[in-house]
């Protein structure tokens, strides 16, 4: 009788945070739907209906391309880059690469775009010293800009998978050589599966990163590169056109369509993978 | 299924400058069910890892039957092993985690599947096929493990402290279990434990491993009434180490003469050996022995003693003695009248290398 007392009491607790979460989360997403569905004081879809037509369509396929890249090269290159850490012998090599993907994972925003235009733009060090705008070289398109949202997601894998490759016991490899297996049999039957569900979620943690990046696309590529973050400020700032606001409120909607889509394969794909963990 | 011969010779490795293996020689027979038994550092696991070949010796070789394997990568040798703990791939249920290397061989799923619960069933788990590790207990674990380390038909078995990890009451039957097992498949197993009970009661012969070397290898038997070497007498069991006056073939200790059994040192003075088992201890209000400890253990007592000459003797006594030897008791002792080992007297001369009570389980 104590418990059921104590536990209907501590369930009050929570209600400041949910509160909190509601206003939050909750009134910023009442105006977007009800903006969404306006034009010019009615309701209507035409909202919607543009954001998913021309160019705005091409911005939100040309984010998911590009967040989907990025998640998926940031993946893979952050996972053996957090695998070479995790055997390597030298203790100072582990220690650096993980203060370094603590710092570089958080690089973003203006600076970050600032850096590589003064290292790899048009007139940047490296561009100049090696004449790279000889060969064609250019930062400002998708390539480039892939390149540089790699700079934070590979950090950012690297510190979510450090974990759970710290979990591989050593004990696994070494039953799974006794039982015959090579090292390409134990990775594919025993070490990626158990990796699998931190890989998801590092991979699906990077698809976020990139797909609601703003201010470094902004610096860097202006408009030259289509993104929907982009499309949204321009049209909020009537930069292009004016009276767009509802669209760039109907463009956000859709962003949370996406990576609602995104959750809804990536939940049972994880469910699957983490079976043998309940 | 048949056992194979195994043999270490002169193996050695060092780790940084750290001596682990110092030229181990050691042959197992075809069958034959060995402890490797030593304090922690000694190189028994050490020795293990290299027939497993999760450990290349500087120096030396392992050979089974006859042919040398020291080189031979580790999943293409013929030796199934048991680790200590938590080796269960946790993504597999038991019956994948049995049927593991049969899968890596590209055994057909349905056959593999019976194999695997064939072995379930050996080591007494039918009905745990479909679990995952951890949703097995301790003692189920260690039993897929190894069902797994036997799945391969190996000629050789591995167990590197298996049930350290267990509770008392599991351990005790599974180490029966294994035994049980290893008689009926006639499998050459090497058992590695640091618990001198596990490898007394389970192995055909113990090898007493110190500093990476064999220190004596025998029979339980034979290495608990005969060490070889005091290290060996201080390690497995407990000793008492009473001084004594060599004349002859006989030494007299507490005032008795008992004849002399073994090598004898030079001197008049030794060591007398005795076993704790073999100290008689009696209440007398005029002994000059008084009861300091007792530590009672069910069916026996083990009491630390201190004799008139200030010197101590661990006794073990039937537990319902226990009452009238509590400590503060004034006891006389005496020794079974029964051949004893003698070594060279220690530096010090006097009865100090005597273990705690309760360091020796």
């Amino acid at each position: 009788m104590g418990d059921s007392r104590t536990g209907s009491k501590s369930r009050w607790a929570v209600v400041p945070l949910l509160v909190f979460a509601v206003i939050v989360f909750g009134v910023p997403m009442l105006v977007l739907l009800g903006g969404t569905f306006t034009r010019e004081g009615t309701p209507s879809a035409a909202n919607l209906t543009e954001s998913l037509q021309g160019a705005y369509l091409t911005s939100l396929i040309g984010s998911v391309k590009i967040s989907a890249l990025v998640a998926v090269l940031g993946g893979v290159l952050g996972t053996f880059l957090a695998q070479a850490v995790v055997t390597s012998r030298f203790r100072a090599l582990r220690e650096g690469v993980l203060t370094a993907s603590g710092v570089l994972a958080n690089f973003g925003g203006v600076p970050l775009a600032f850096a590589w235009i003064a290292t790899l733009g048009n007139s940047g060090v490296v561009t100049t010293t090696l004449g790279l705008g000889d060969h064609g070289w250019s930062l400002y398109n998708f390539w480039g800009l892939t390149l540089v949202y790699l700079y934070f997601s590979v950090p950012l894998m690297v510190l979510t998978v450090v974990p759970a490759l710290d979990g591989l016991r050593p004990q696994w490899r070494e039953a799974a050589q006794n039982n015959g297996a090579s090292t390409w049999q134990f990775w594919r039957y025993v070490g990626v599966p158990v990796l699998t569900p931190a890989l998801l979620g590092g991979v699906i943690l990077l698809f976020g990163g990139a797909f609601a990046a703003y201010a470094t696309a902004q610096a860097m590529v202006g408009s030259s590169v289509p993104l929907v973050t982009l499309k949204i400020a321009d049209a909020l700032t009537g930069n292009v056109l004016i009276g767009h606001e509802n669209v760039a409120l109907a463009l956000s909607l859709d962003m949370i369509v996406v990576a609602g889509l995104v959750m809804a394969v990536y939940l049972p794909l994880r469910r699957r993978s983490a079976r043998w963990l309940r | 299924m048949n056992g194979a011969r195994v043999e270490f010779r002169g193996l050695r490795r060092r780790f940084g400058s750290t001596v682990a293996l110092d030229g181990l020689d050691l042959t197992v027979e075809p069958g034959e069910l060995i402890a490797l038994l030593g304090p922690s550092g000694c190189g028994k696991t050490t020795a293990l890892r290299c027939l497993a070949g999760f450990e290349q010796p500087d120096e030396g070789e392992v050979l089974v039957d006859g042919a040398d394997i020291t080189r031979v990568p580790a999943n293409r040798r013929d030796a199934g092993m048991v680790f200590q703990s938590y080796s269960l791939f946790p993504n597999l249920n038991a019956r994948d985690n049995v049927g593991f290397g049969m899968r890596v061989r590209k055994t057909p799923a349905a056959r593999r599947h019976a194999r695997a619960q064939e072995l379930l069933e050996l080591v007494g788990l039918p009905d745990v096929g479909g679990r995952y590790p951890h949703q097995l207990s301790g003692g189920q674990q260690q039993r897929v493990a190894l069902a797994r380390a036997l799945a391969l038909e190996p000629r050789v078995l591995l167990l590197d402290e298996p049930l350290s990890a267990l509770d008392a009451k599991v351990r005790v039957t599974l180490r029966e279990e294994i035994r049980r097992l290893q008689l009926s498949l006639g499998i050459t197993t090497i058992f590695v434990t640091h618990d001198q009970e596990e490898a007394l009661s389970m192995a055909d012969r113990v090898a007493v491993l110190r500093d990476g070397r064999l220190e004596q290898v025998a029979d339980p038997a034979t290495l608990y009434d005969r060490p070889a070497t005091p290290f060996v007498a201080e390690f497995v069991g407990a000793m008492n180490h009473l001084p004594g006056l060599l004349s002859g073939d006989q030494v007299t200790v507490l005032g008795q003469t008992l004849p002399v059994e073994g090598p004898r040192p030079a001197g008049p003075e030794a060591d007398v050996l005795v076993r704790p088992e073999a100290v008689l201890v009696v209440p007398d209000g005029e002994g000059e022995g008084m009861v300091v400890v007792s530590s009672f253990r069910g069916s026996t007592a083990r009491l630390r003693v201190r004799l008139g000459d200030g010197a101590e003797v661990l006794a073990d006594v039937p537990g319902h003695d226990s009452a009238r030897l509590a400590p503060g008791t004034a006891v006389r002792v005496r020794l079974v009248e029964r051949p004893v080992l003698v070594s060279a007297r220690t530096a010090t001369g006097v009865t100090a290398a005597v273990p705690e009570p309760d360091a020796v389980a």
